[in-house]
């Protein structure tokens, strides 16, 4: 997918003046934090399973070669098939060629985030091959031609009104009558259209929440059912996933599914938690007849033993993007990649440069709330700290900037120049706005002053003040 | 590269701060928006402070945290500030600031600064262990329950990012503010959302941080509060802005001013001469 | 060098370090072979079968599920057609052919009976479950000839025959069951001592979707309904 990052600014612009794209935003925070909050509150034990989930996932990293290599094994033995990729154009054409292998048409798609990586669908559709998105929410932005604008609620910046007008578009069936109006309406037109499409499949492609060591197996977390369909029905299996969704055992595996759909919808368990395990047994009545793993690299390796590695205990939850007040702000297709909010501000400069992608991790209060909702503790401001360092050490960061703070801290260093500078700053501005309490335009305070209006200083300094007072006291300091 | 790590703390260490002496020294940590926006705030701390038994004590050398540089990216600059904090209050029992945002730099990133110069880091940690956040010094470490005070009116509360975050100051200044008497509190929903200040954040991004502060003057308004409190300037200056600049009525001031009595002054952004019809 | 070489030796050289051999890999081989359990929240703790089976129930309906119970086997066509019956829905069915011998349907005339997977066309499935999990009212079902996984997902309405034995505590007990179950003779090695089957589906409640303004609703591609028939045994 090509990047929109460096336009970070004007994304945000165009978004913030999209009043329905406000409307359909409210919906991030009514859902998901709500049900979290409840769902956490519910067990006791979360705290120290968030602990246990970290320290599994940190045991994971530390192994990963080793895992990594016993997970091939398991899915060998088990019948099915292992393919290593560096970058997004070798899990293209890895899947591609499986595709041209099995004569495919069509190839339903379960939601994937690792597919939007490394841009799929556009390239299976420029070689011929249609991929149908199955998920009801990529159905929906796969109708709009559409990026997904969450990472587990792709269509969330669209309302029904827009979806209802997309429908009658593509649905060329749809009778001009049938009403689309309620959830209800859509989740149904959208259930019939698709029922025979999955038995259509040549190809079946999914993403996963965990590749399992022990057994070769592959996960996904669903609510709706589609993923299972697609993984059930197609003639061969893909699943395509990054190095990182590894755990050693089945145990390990129901640690993290506590934390899992608790921090992603609040649910106490997603609907459907599948493990997939090889081809169809010569006996079995259904399942596909070839399972393919499409293990994908793109950089993650590199981010092992750097300030970065953290990252990759992500279980792509969403819980950062949905307790975000910039997410919530600005929505996902502002962020201009893949992974949008906070666990995108790291990712992306992580996968596609920090040159590219500057804007991401410093477009952040450093409110901390989405490392307070990790449920794999990552210290998510820290680490977009990490990448603001990496810019100025660079000289990434705007000129402007640099050359005020360089000055700032050539006097915050220089106390007693300090005083005077802060003296006379606080005397003018306190005079400026002494009718008013307040400044309503400001030279070069723009950003500020645009959008609010500044308190006026009360007119002397703190430290003058204390030491007049010291002084009329007659005490020493 | 090794992943960096702020070294532990040391219970053995012959520094560890332990329960407070009769008059602790304290070092106001004035904070640089306190100093150059609103003094009031420093001195209802110092009087916070001293009732509560402190020798308090305002070292000259100080200047600011760091933050603006640190969380540019600039670490050299950060150390140089932080060095001169470090130097400027080392000798103290505690040091206190009227902002959670301040205190946590020095408690809780001083130092990570330091990784790489053990001697540095220890210092670092000597001071990083002895800083509070002004409400939760007086609650946690002091033990107050109870300031002489008195506000009649409705009050709510918005939590700081930084001091909520990274100190857990939360029940501190709802406990102090409960013995005000006159005074009562309606929680604002979201407190715990951040205002859309973020220090250089609200300049870089002002579009941004202007929905953000939006929502939170809209939810402040609608609590039906006379004063928004809160315990760090940075959100104040600008929450009480963005509440001038729609026009709101309702008073912001600091937390610590309501708690030492001190409410005489005009509230953030008010004017300086007061305007007997709307004040009585 | 092959893509696979490549990708395992930047992971090693981000870890500064070899291929994990010796004891390092021993033990790592020992994790795998004896998987221990991580933390387990009390929730399940100290219940009896008892216990045990009014958590599931409570946790089932909360989730969505409706639950009948019925004192054997014996009784579940009758509950089957009752149910059907009760909602409206046509009176004809496909079981798994694991049900085919211990459910008699004799008694139960009306009812239209086909055995074997599903092709899509039919409105409801019967199906045995492996082990439920009563901590967050979980099915746990397994694929294989008997129990195909088609009749999981396609009928627009899954009812799951449980025993109350199948009722376990945590996920993990219910792992504990399955590694025992699937247990091989005579093997050694991770995921060796005992077979995966194609497919495990952790089922709890109905498929839902919240795709459309986070408004839940139920049945977006999965059964609308799943009504568990809880037998005592």
């Amino acid at each position: 997918m090509q990047s929109t990052s460096r336009n970070f600014k004007d994304n945000a612009h165009k978004a913030l003046n999209d009043a329905t794209l406000q409307r359909a935003l409210l919906n991030v925070k009514s859902g998901f934090q709500e049900n979290r909050a409840r769902t956490v509150a519910g067990l006791p034990e979360f705290e120290r399973l968030r602990d246990a989930g970290r320290d599994i996932k940190n045991h994971v990293l530390a192994n990963l070669d080793f895992y990594l290599e016993r997970f091939e094994e398991n899915v060998t033995a088990n019948g099915g098939h292992v393919h290593w990729c560096r970058t997004p154009a070798e899990a293209r054409e890895k899947i591609l060629e499986i595709c041209k292998r099995r004569e495919a048409k069509t190839v339903t798609k379960g939601k994937s985030m690792v597919a939007e990586e490394i841009g799929l669908n556009d390239y299976l559709e420029e070689n011929g091959v249609e991929p149908i998105e199955t998920d009801l929410g990529e159905y929906i932005i796969q109708l709009r031609h559409e990026p997904p604008s969450h990472i587990i609620a792709p269509a969330i910046h669209v309302t029904r009104e827009q979806i209802a007008v997309d429908f009658r578009r593509e649905h060329s069936d749809l009778d001009p009558n049938r009403r689309l109006e309620e959830p209800r309406d859509f989740t149904d037109e959208a259930r019939a259209k698709l029922r025979d499409k999955y038995f259509a499949a040549d190809v079946g492609i999914t993403g996963a929440n965990f590749l399992i060591a022990e057994t070769g197996s592959t996960v996904i977390v669903t609510n709706e059912g589609n993923g299972d369909m697609t993984q059930l029905l197609g003639k061969a299996h893909v699943v395509i996933a990054s190095l990182e969704k590894i755990v050693p055992t089945l145990e390990d595996a129901s640690t993290i599914l506590r934390l899992l759909a608790r921090s992603a919808t609040g649910q106490e368990m997603s609907v459907y938690t599948s493990f997939s395990t090889g081809p169809r047994r010569s006996e079995d009545r259904d399942g596909p007849e070839e399972f393919h793993v499409v293990l994908l690299d793109n950089g993650r390796s590199a981010m092992l033993g750097t300030e970065f590695q953290d990252m990759l205990r992500c279980i792509r939850c969403a819980a950062c993007m949905n307790h975000c007040p910039v997410y919530e702000a600005v929505g996902g297709h502002a962020y201009g990649w893949v992974y949008p909010g906070p666990m995108g501000s790291v990712l992306t400069p992580s996968l596609i440069g920090v040159e590219e992608a500057g804007h991401l991790p410093n477009a952040s209060t450093f409110c901390g709330r989405c490392e307070s909702v990790c449920p794999m503790r990552i210290p998510l401001p820290k680490m977009m700290r990490h990448y603001r360092q990496r810019e100025f050490e660079k000289g990434l960061s705007p000129q402007k900037a640099r050359a005020g703070l360089s000055v700032w801290s050539y006097v915050a260093t220089r106390p007693k120049l300090y005083r005077l500078a802060t003296r006379l700053a606080s005397g003018l501005l306190g005079r400026l706005g002494k009718v008013k309490g307040r400044l309503t335009t400001l030279p070069l305070a723009g950003g500020w002053t645009s959008v609010r209006d500044m308190p006026a200083p009360e007119g002397k300094t703190f430290h003058d003040l204390y030491r007049d007072r010291q002084a009329a006291k007659g005490g020493r300091e | 590269m090794a992943h960096p790590q702020p070294p532990e703390s040391d219970p053995q260490s012959p520094s560890a701060p332990t329960a407070p002496a009769k008059s602790p020294r304290v070092g106001l940590f004035v904070t640089c928006l306190v100093d150059m926006f609103r003094p009031s705030i420093g001195f209802a701390t110092l009087k916070l402070l001293e009732d509560a038994g402190c020798t308090v004590v305002v070292p000259a050398a100080q200047t600011c945290c760091g933050q603006p540089a640190f969380n540019s990216g600039d670490n050299k600059d950060t150390r140089a500030i932080a060095t001169q904090v470090i130097e400027a209050f080392e000798g103290l029992d505690y040091v206190v600031a009227p902002s959670g945002s301040c205190a946590g730099m020095i408690r809780e990133h001083y130092p990570e600064l330091f990784a790489d110069d053990p001697a540095m880091a220890q210092r670092a940690q000597h001071v990083a262990k002895r800083t509070y956040e002004l409400t939760s010094f007086l609650v946690d470490v002091l033990g107050v329950t109870k300031v002489d005070a008195a506000m009649a009116g409705t009050v709510t509360y918005h939590d700081s990012c930084s001091g909520l975050r990274e100190l857990e100051v939360k029940v501190q200044p709802r406990r102090l503010l409960a013995g005000v008497s006159g005074l009562s509190l309606t929680e604002l929903p979201g407190a715990e959302v951040c205002c859309g200040f973020g220090g250089t954040f609200c300049v870089k991004y002002p579009e941004i941080s202007d929905k953000m502060v939006t929502n939170k003057a809209e939810e402040i308004v609608a609590t039906g509060a006379d004063t928004l409190l809160a315990g760090d300037l940075g959100c104040l200056l600008n929450m009480a802005g963005k509440l001038k600049r729609l026009g709101a009525e309702t008073k912001v001031r600091h937390v610590a001013e309501v708690l030492a009595g001190m409410t005489d002054t005009p509230a953030i952004g008010d004017p300086a001469a007061s305007l007997p019809n709307k004040e009585r | 060098m092959s893509a696979r070489d490549d990708i395992l030796g930047s992971i090693r050289k981000s870890l500064g370090r070899e291929a994990l051999t010796g004891d390092a890999a021993a033990q790592l081989r020992q994790r795998l072979a004896q998987p221990a359990r991580n933390l387990i929240p009390d929730r399940t703790a100290g219940r009896d079968t008892a216990g045990l089976t009014t958590l599931f129930v409570d946790k089932a309906r909360e989730f969505a599920c409706t639950v009948d119970e019925v004192d054997s086997l014996d009784a579940v066509p009758e509950a089957v057609r009752a149910y059907l019956s009760r909602e409206n829905l046509p009176a004809r069915l496909v079981q798994a052919p694991a049900l085919a011998d211990g459910l008699d349907w004799s008694q139960t005339p009306t009812l239209e009976i086909k055995t074997g997977t599903s092709d899509g066309s039919e409105d409801t499935s019967v199906t045995p479950v492996f082990a439920a999990v009563a901590e967050t009212g979980t099915l746990m079902l397994t694929s294989d000839v008997t129990t195909p996984t088609g009749l999981n997902f396609l009928p627009e309405n899954h009812i799951a025959v449980l025993r109350r034995s199948q009722i376990v505590g945590p996920l993990e007990d219910a792992w504990a069951r399955f590694r025992a179950a699937r247990a091989k003779a005579g093997t050694a090695g991770p995921g060796d001592s005992f077979t995966m089957p194609r497919t495990v589906n952790l089922i709890t409640g109905p498929s839902r979707t919240g795709d459309i303004e986070q408004k839940i609703q139920m049945g977006a591609h999965g059964p609308r309904r799943l009504h568990v028939i809880l037998v005592a045994d």
